[in-house]
């Protein structure tokens, strides 16, 4: 088509300022794709280069296999091993860090005096910058040698380890996204509550708490989501053995399956990697799929 | 928009012209084989590339039967091979050029009372039918046996050694020498592997039947936890031109240094 005519058609030669304006809205809608097209090509790049060897292996055999011997004479490839350990680990997390999390948000929320809030909040941020790779070298160097002389096993790289340390990893996002939910709840909530004579306590727990429900629950499966998806602290700490997951034995996630073995794999095994890194790709979406059910499901009560 | 469509046609122009220049007379040298020959056959290359621009030298890394087979036929330039070329291979038409020596150390806690082993007693300790150091006399403690991951050629030599492929029962399996040399210093039943030529002063370093490991006798044979880093070249047909110059490179005195610091024991002198 003719540039001219182009231009005339749409207006544009009469009023420059909508050639702009429109070109404007252009460059905004292609950043905007760029995060769209990510997804979509992370996805199929997933689903392409991760289906192929779990029909090789067959699928029963891949999720449900208990011996993962990716370099032997005779490989086998069966990931129950880290989909059972990610599942305990990333429960223990929760099982651990949820409570304390919850109480120190309700603590901040609605008791601390504001000196002590600001200074905790200020850790609490420090926390949450703390690169992974940082806990990993603390845990290693003081949680793994502390849990094995306190617990008399003969190597302290273990499931437990793992746990703590995604505990303490997902803290800021608990405490955090808890903290909001509690904040926002109206005052006068609370005041109808302490004028019918409860104590504040009772109010915190009976009223603020159970109008903030919601935004608790959001605060738990974005724990949920940062400790499954964890990889470099847990390499770390857990000892990344492919045994069946038990509090105090070395054990692989799904994360550190695919981390460990990539840089020298190849072949089905480097195939069957990307089949690990589907199994975990799909069980972020399920997380995802249910924080967004969490969140609509809080706007409309 | 003229000015634009004419900027838009020179750095057109300068694209190919630039694209098209650097295309020109390329000499390409395969390797295919060993992942443990990785570090020092990436660093060869590098640094030929450096020195003789126009020249490219490619790596596939396979495994070592793979590219055994894959100079047997043809299909690249020089075959990497981390173990001694078979008699059957040699045979079939092969020609054997060890270029390096990899050394292993065995490493504990500076604390073990320990000082030497001999290859079966470390197999042992590895492999679970040794679960307590006093069997090898050392303290009442639990072995912990720490290792790399699958893939990892330290990993790949070390068991292929000892004997011990696949039979390995270890506590934990980390993705790098510095990981399970920090791992075995803060625990004293700690057992672990990793390369001769990496840092280990956090540790104590074995001696394996009587042998300290060393430079020296990795290249004189008396340390037994080493394994030759091979090239295998067809003995029938001549290599290229481009890939008799990176050989003839490779197995010189001016490639020691490299080859020492990609962490191998050079065998040229």
């Amino acid at each position: 088509m003719n540039l001219r005519q182009f231009l005339a058609e749409k207006g544009y030669r009469d009023n420059p300022r909508r050639l702009a304006e429109d070109l404007i809205h252009l460059v905004f809608l292609v950043l905007g794709l760029v995060a769209v097209g990510s997804v979509l090509v992370i996805t199929v790049y997933l689903v392409v280069s991760g289906l192929p060897a779990i029909i090789k292996i067959g699928p029963a055999e891949f999720l449900f296999g208990t011996r993962w011997a990716s370099t032997a004479a005779e490989p086998e490839f069966g990931i129950l091993p880290f989909i059972l350990t990610s599942i305990y680990g990333t429960a223990g997390a929760i099982i651990i860090g949820v409570p304390i999390g919850f109480f120190a948000a309700v603590y901040l929320a609605k008791m601390a005096p504001k000196s002590v809030r600001d200074a905790m909040e200020l850790c609490i941020g420090v926390l949450a910058g703390i690169p992974s790779v940082v806990y990993g070298l603390v845990g290693m160097t003081i949680l793994v040698p502390g849990i094995r002389i306190l617990f008399g096993v003969p190597d302290g790289a273990t499931l437990l380890a793992a746990i703590v340390v995604l505990a303490v990893m997902i803290l800021p996002s608990v405490i955090n996204v808890s903290l909001t939910a509690l904040q926002a709840v109206p005052r006068e909530y609370e005041e109808a509550s302490l004028a019918l004579g409860a104590t504040s306590t009772e109010t915190y727990f009976r009223v603020t708490v159970p109008a903030a429900k919601s935004g608790i629950f959001t605060a738990i499966v974005l724990g949920i989501g940062r400790a499954i998806g964890e990889a470099m602290a847990i390499m770390m700490v857990a000892g990344n053995v492919a045994n069946m997951p038990s509090i105090f034995r070395s054990v692989r996630f799904l994360t550190t399956a695919v981390a460990s073995e990539m840089s020298y794999s190849s072949g089905l095994q480097r195939e069957a990697l990307f089949s690990i890194a589907l199994v975990l790709f799909l069980f972020i979406m399920l997380i995802n799929a249910v924080l967004n059910v969490l969140k609509t499901g809080g706007r409309n009560k | 928009m003229k000015k634009f469509i004419a900027i838009m046609l020179v750095a057109l122009a300068a694209v190919s012209a630039f694209a098209s220049g650097s295309s020109e007379q390329s000499a390409t040298v395969a390797t295919d084989g060993s992942t443990s020959m990785e570090k020092v056959i990436l660093s060869l290359a590098e640094q030929y590339m450096i020195d003789n621009p126009g020249v490219n030298v490619t790596y596939n890394p396979t495994g070592s039967g793979t590219g055994i087979t894959a100079a047997l036929e043809g299909r690249c330039d020089i075959g990497l091979s981390s173990r001694a070329l078979k008699d059957s291979e040699i045979e079939s038409g092969l020609n054997q050029t060890i270029v390096a020596l990899d050394g292993i150390a065995i490493i504990v806690n500076a604390d073990n009372p320990v000082a030497d082993l001999s290859i079966d007693q470390i197999a042992g300790l590895f492999n679970g039918s040794i679960k307590n150091w006093n069997e090898v006399g050392g303290a009442d403690a639990p072995v912990v046996a720490i290792g790399r991951e699958a893939g990892s050629g330290t990993r790949d030599g070390f068991e292929s050694i000892t004997g011990t492929e696949d039979a390995c029962v270890y506590s934990q399996e980390l993705t790098s020498t510095g990981a399970v040399i920090t791992a075995v210093s803060q625990n004293p039943g700690a057992i672990g592997y990793a390369s001769l030529a990496s840092n280990l002063d956090q540790v104590k370093t074995l001696t394996v039947e009587g042998v300290q490991p060393t430079e020296d006798t990795v290249k004189s044979g008396e340390y037994k936890i080493q394994r030759p880093f091979v090239f295998a070249t067809k003995a029938d047909t001549p290599l290229s031109d481009a890939a008799q110059k990176f050989f003839d490179y490779c197995v010189s005195a001016d490639a020691a240094s490299i080859i020492a610091g990609a962490g191998a024991v050079p065998t040229a002198e």
